[in-house]
């Protein structure tokens, strides 16, 4: 599978917080291949199970990476006008002007409503503008306007992906669809290789209203194990060390209390016995990620934590160098190749 | 004393090994012959779970709560000159940091916090307070590279307080909730009760109540207490406002705090118990703080808990004091009313 | 309506205290129910046992209220507080609260404060029950209370302290009351807590694993002078949630109420709330996930002791609660 058309398809794709059916679907045909079932969670995570070899009972991994995305919803129409808010954690900063496409009762073209700086007071200008003054503007009449569009609807944001220079792309949703592209090339990887676990690749919702998908899909899967995968702050002028990771220089692997030590050596000996280049990353408490959810599941779950680093996270220019995607997607799959059955063992605390 | 064992023991949230070996050796090796506790495990996180079984017909589910970890700081970088740059684990109050002793790693490097000297700032700067993220941690390191092979991406650092005993009163770090954590061994000696005990010594409380969750997922109590140390702010004041809790009036117990609301039938449980029996205690000041029973309230269907705590002045700090005729009484207090307890404490007229 | 709406407002029943508001909620509702327990945390669950064997419904409205809890007793017997869920400094000063034995308070301001412009906070308010010294002082660390305020109704308009979300309740009630048949195992939770930790909804949900869940709570409006732009008005039909801070209700949830409506001519608003959430948020993260939803009785002047409702969106509320259960 090529990486940088499945990067695009995925990143172009729809799928708003707590509206995710259309990357559900896409993402569902882009399995297909390789699950042996798929189902959906009661609210709507994609969950695809890939038989291990050997005989029942099989250990169960999950692999998690959230297919939403941030997004806007209309809470009012004015003048023909859309009053507009934010789905998960969108930043306004980066709104204005920008295009997008308002799903009402059909797809309108949209445009996010700006004053032009000579008729605002100067200290106006210096201020990011306020969520009550952010305005969508259709190109429609008012009247129009109201049978289209009615409080509730979701607009997403319009971008389509580009390639930059040495294999960077740049385009919204990275965070996460990125990792679900590396999820995806795990799984074709897999077919490939024997595996005594049985994975379940989730594709959660909702990760960024509240890791809904995550708390919820893994109390269901009830997986003995858990690898979730996300974004991570990239370098780039005023984000540094230690807050932030080069580009290229592969995935990182979480070390912290989100994450289980026997398993963050585990990643790191596959890492380094495949040539897989990866960086450490320190999280000294709440990983805002899907491992904080999957890890406090029922009993307790050993969960472990890749990222992607990517440049200006939740804009509609994520940034990101294929390379990464490639091997994260690979030291998954290396991981899962080299799963004893008996791994969870090994991870005891305790020994007598 | 098993308090000053489980003070200086090295346990910062994520990295509970060293108390859960203290944790361990004093309710296995040492426990009481007569009475063993029953079972103990240790679950995906750390937690520690022991049962010990009651004595009565149709026993209540009892968990007992209290946390192994402390706050500290985890390195998240190195600079060229060999300091370790830090981030808190837990919340870390960043103006009692400067001028601190760090214990770094498994191997206990001792490391320092020092900031600008005040010759050098002026009147204005010197009244600001640095935060964690402008503070390096000095070993000694003379380059990157030694700091990095000495102390590694993740690798956590704590206080480095000595116990002493003043007396009356007991200083050093950690506290809350090691304190929590030597009432609880102290219940598991003894004669049983009537009621099914399980004492869960969690893991990473600090962070966000994540062992208790799970511990209280798989016990499925009846009822909970969580055993803390609390804050003591009795120190002068100039205005007549809550101390939060005295040290020397006894167990402290709490009606609500910002994680929970505890369940009147066990707090009254309590007051009665220590009514009857002439134990000092105290209503800890509602409204402050969030302890592992924000988590355990909330497990399955439900379970209601009451927080018990040992006031301790400067529990936030390097270094905390308490009473030991606090500590005792708090045993005493939760011993008598464990005795107490039975299916009609929790039923509902 | 407005009778049974009277008594539960005026009942006392702060986030964590609700043995009072329980006893009236259960004698309303225990004639009519199926089976009728109190959970571990204190909520009351009633359930309605379906024809059919059909999919578990809850029905979820919150008996408690914001409150004050006395955190110190002073030499001279007054008593400093904290909250008790959501209450703003600038609805305290003057107010009068009721503790659980009915001794009566007032909310008064520390004269002496650094910028007597500026809204007071809670630190810097205190309860005067009349005592003369700390001994003296009927009320200790530990005890809760309530605002105090009569119902008024008015035209349409129904005022009164803790609407939010008393009126849920009595739509809940009222929806049992005139309930004939479902096909769904409909189970009614009048919940605790939900002022401070949504606790009782979630252990309650985990306790009943439903199907669908749909929260009965009050929502703010767009409708006052100055108001934060808000699309909901009083009188204009019960809202069905968007999303608030907590959540986002599921689309088939929120489908399902707006399909209702239109088909039974029911008057209905589209709700998105900025700030605030409701039992839903906690429903829908149990077990597996719960689809979940809200309808939103709307409200003006949320978290003040004069919370103002309009009596037909009470009532078609409880019409709309009826459509919903009356098929699958």
């Amino acid at each position: 599978m090529e990486v940088i058309p499945l990067l695009k398809l995925l990143s172009e794709a729809d799928g708003i917080t707590g509206h995710e059916g259309p990357v559900r679907e896409l993402l569902r045909q882009t399995w297909q291949p390789f699950a042996d079932e798929m189902r959906e969670g009661k609210l709507g995570s994609l969950i695809a199970l890939k038989q291990g070899a050997g005989a029942a009972p099989r250990p169960k991994l999950m692999l998690a990476a959230h297919m939403d995305e941030i997004g806007l919803v209309v809470t009012g129409v004015e003048k023909g006008f859309l009053r507009v808010t934010r789905v998960g954690g969108t930043d306004r900063r980066v709104l204005l002007g920008l295009e997008v496409v308002v799903h009402g009762q059909r797809d309108l073209p949209g445009i996010v409503a700006t004053r032009p700086p000579h008729v605002l007071p100067q200290e106006e200008r210096k201020r990011t503008v306020p969520w009550d003054q952010i305005f969508v503007d259709v190109g429609l009449p008012a009247g129009e306007v109201e049978q289209l569009v009615a409080v509730g609807d979701l607009i997403s944001i319009r971008r389509d992906m580009v390639e930059l220079k040495n294999r960077h792309v740049a385009g919204k949703a990275m965070d996460d669809r990125a990792c679900v592209a590396a999820v995806t090339l795990a799984l074709e990887q897999l077919g490939n290789v024997s595996h005594a676990w049985d994975v379940f690749a989730v594709a959660t919702v909702q990760e960024e209203k509240g890791l809904i998908g995550a708390t919820t899909a893994s109390y269901g899967v009830a997986p003995d194990l858990a690898v979730a995968l996300d974004v991570t702050f990239g370098k780039h002028p005023g984000v540094s060390e230690p807050d932030a990771f080069p580009l290229n220089a592969g995935p990182t692997i979480g070390i912290g209390p989100n994450f289980h030590p026997g398993l963050v050596n585990r990643l790191k000996e596959v890492a380094e016995s495949h040539e897989i280049p990866y960086q450490m990353e320190p999280i000294p408490g709440r990983s805002g990620t899907d491992a904080w959810a999957i890890q406090v599941t029922r009993e307790g779950v050993p969960t472990a934590l890749i990222s992607i680093p990517i440049r200006y996270m939740h804009q509609p220019v994520e940034t990101l160098v294929v390379q990464d995607v490639e091997r994260a997607g690979r030291l998954v799959a290396a991981f899962i190749a080299g799963l004893e059955a008996d791994f969870l063992e090994t991870l005891a605390w305790d020994r007598g | 004393m098993i308090l000053r064992e489980l003070s200086e023991a090295v346990g910062v949230s994520g990295d509970e090994g060293d108390v859960r070996t203290v944790v361990l050796d004093a309710i296995r090796e040492h426990a009481d012959k007569l009475h063993p506790v029953d079972e103990v495990q240790v679950d995906t996180m750390g937690n520690v779970l022991a049962f010990k079984r009651g004595e009565g017909r149709q026993r209540l589910r009892v968990m007992l709560d209290a946390h192994m970890d402390e706050i500290g700081l985890m390195v998240v970088g190195h600079d060229s000159d060999g300091f370790l740059r830090v981030r808190a684990v837990g919340g870390i109050d960043p103006r009692l940091i400067p001028g601190t002793l760090f214990h770094v790693g498994p191997d206990r490097i001792p490391g320092v916090i020092g900031i600008k000297p005040i010759h050098l700032l002026t009147d204005q700067e010197s009244q600001k307070v640095s935060k964690i993220e402008d503070l390096v941690v000095d070993i000694g390191a003379k380059s990157k590279d030694e700091a990095d092979k000495l102390a590694p991406l993740g690798t956590y650092a704590a206080f480095a307080t000595p116990f002493r005993e003043l007396g009356p009163t007991v200083s050093g770090k950690a506290f809350d909730d090691r304190v929590g954590c030597a009432v609880l061994v102290e219940l598991l000696q003894g004669e049983r009760f009537r009621c099914d005990l399980h004492a869960a010594f969690t893991v990473q409380e600090e962070v966000g109540l994540r062992g208790a969750r799970i511990a209280a997922y798989a016990i499925e109590p009846d009822c909970a207490f969580a055993l803390e140390g609390t804050i003591a702010d009795d120190i002068p004041k100039d205005k007549d406002v809550s101390p939060t809790t005295e040290l020397g009036k006894g167990p402290a117990i709490t009606v609500m705090d910002r994680s929970f609301i505890a369940d009147r039938r066990l707090v009254r449980l309590l007051t009665d118990t220590a009514e009857e029996l002439g134990i000092a205690y105290q209503i800890k000041q509602p409204g402050i703080g969030g302890t592992d029973a924000g988590a355990i309230h909330v497990a399955r269907g439900g379970v209601p808990s009451v927080t018990v705590a040992v006031p301790c002045r400067y529990i936030h700090s390097p270094v905390a004091l308490l009473s030991l005729d606090d500590f005792n009484n708090t045993v005493r207090l939760m011993r008598e009313s464990l005795s107490r307890l039975t299916r009609r404490t929790l039923s509902r007229d | 309506m407005r009778d049974l709406i009277r008594k539960l407002v005026e009942s006392y029943g702060p986030s964590g205290v609700e043995e009072q508001i329980r006893g009236v909620i259960r004698a309303e509702v225990e004639p009519l129910a199926d089976e009728i327990r109190v959970d571990p945390l204190g909520s009351l669950v009633v359930r309605k046992q379906g024809s059919d064997g059909g999919p578990r419904i809850v029905l979820d409205a919150h008996m408690d209220e914001i409150g004050v809890m006395v955190t110190y007793v002073d030499e001279k017997g007054f008593a400093r507080f904290t909250n008790i869920g959501g209450v703003r400094p600038l609805n305290c000063v003057g107010a009068r609260v009721a503790f659980a034995d009915g001794t009566m308070g007032v909310i008064g301001v520390d004269e002496k404060r650094d910028n007597t412009g500026k809204i007071p906070k809670l630190e810097q308010l205190y309860i005067d029950v009349g005592a003369t010294s700390r001994d003296d002082c009927p009320v200790h660390v530990g005890d809760a209370a309530v605002f105090v305020r009569p119902f008024v109704s008015q035209g349409t308009r129904l005022i009164a302290k803790a609407m939010d979300d008393r009126v849920g309740c009595a739509v809940l009630i009222e929806t049992l009351r005139q309930l004939e048949d479902t096909p769904y195992d409909a189970y009614f939770v009048f919940s605790v807590r939900e002022e401070t930790t949504l606790a009782g909804a979630q252990t309650s949900a985990y306790g009943i694993d439903p199907d669908l869940a749909i929260a009965v709570d009050v929502t703010t409006t767009g409708d006052k002078p100055e108001s934060q732009p808000m699309a909901v008005a009083l009188g204009k039909g019960p809202a069905v949630k968007v999303q608030d801070s907590g959540m986002i209700a599921h689309p088939k949830v929120r489908d399902l109420l707006v399909q209702r409506a239109k088909e039974a001519g029911i008057p209905y608003q589209l709700e998105v709330l900025e700030r605030g959430t409701t039992d839903a948020a906690a429903m829908q993260l149990v077990r597996a996930g719960v689809p979940s939803g809200c309808l939103s009785i709307p409200c003006r002047y949320v978290h003040t002791p004069s919370e103002m409702v309009d009596e037909a969106d009470v009532q078609n509320s409880v019409r709309l609660l009826l459509e919903v259960l009356r098929t699958v």
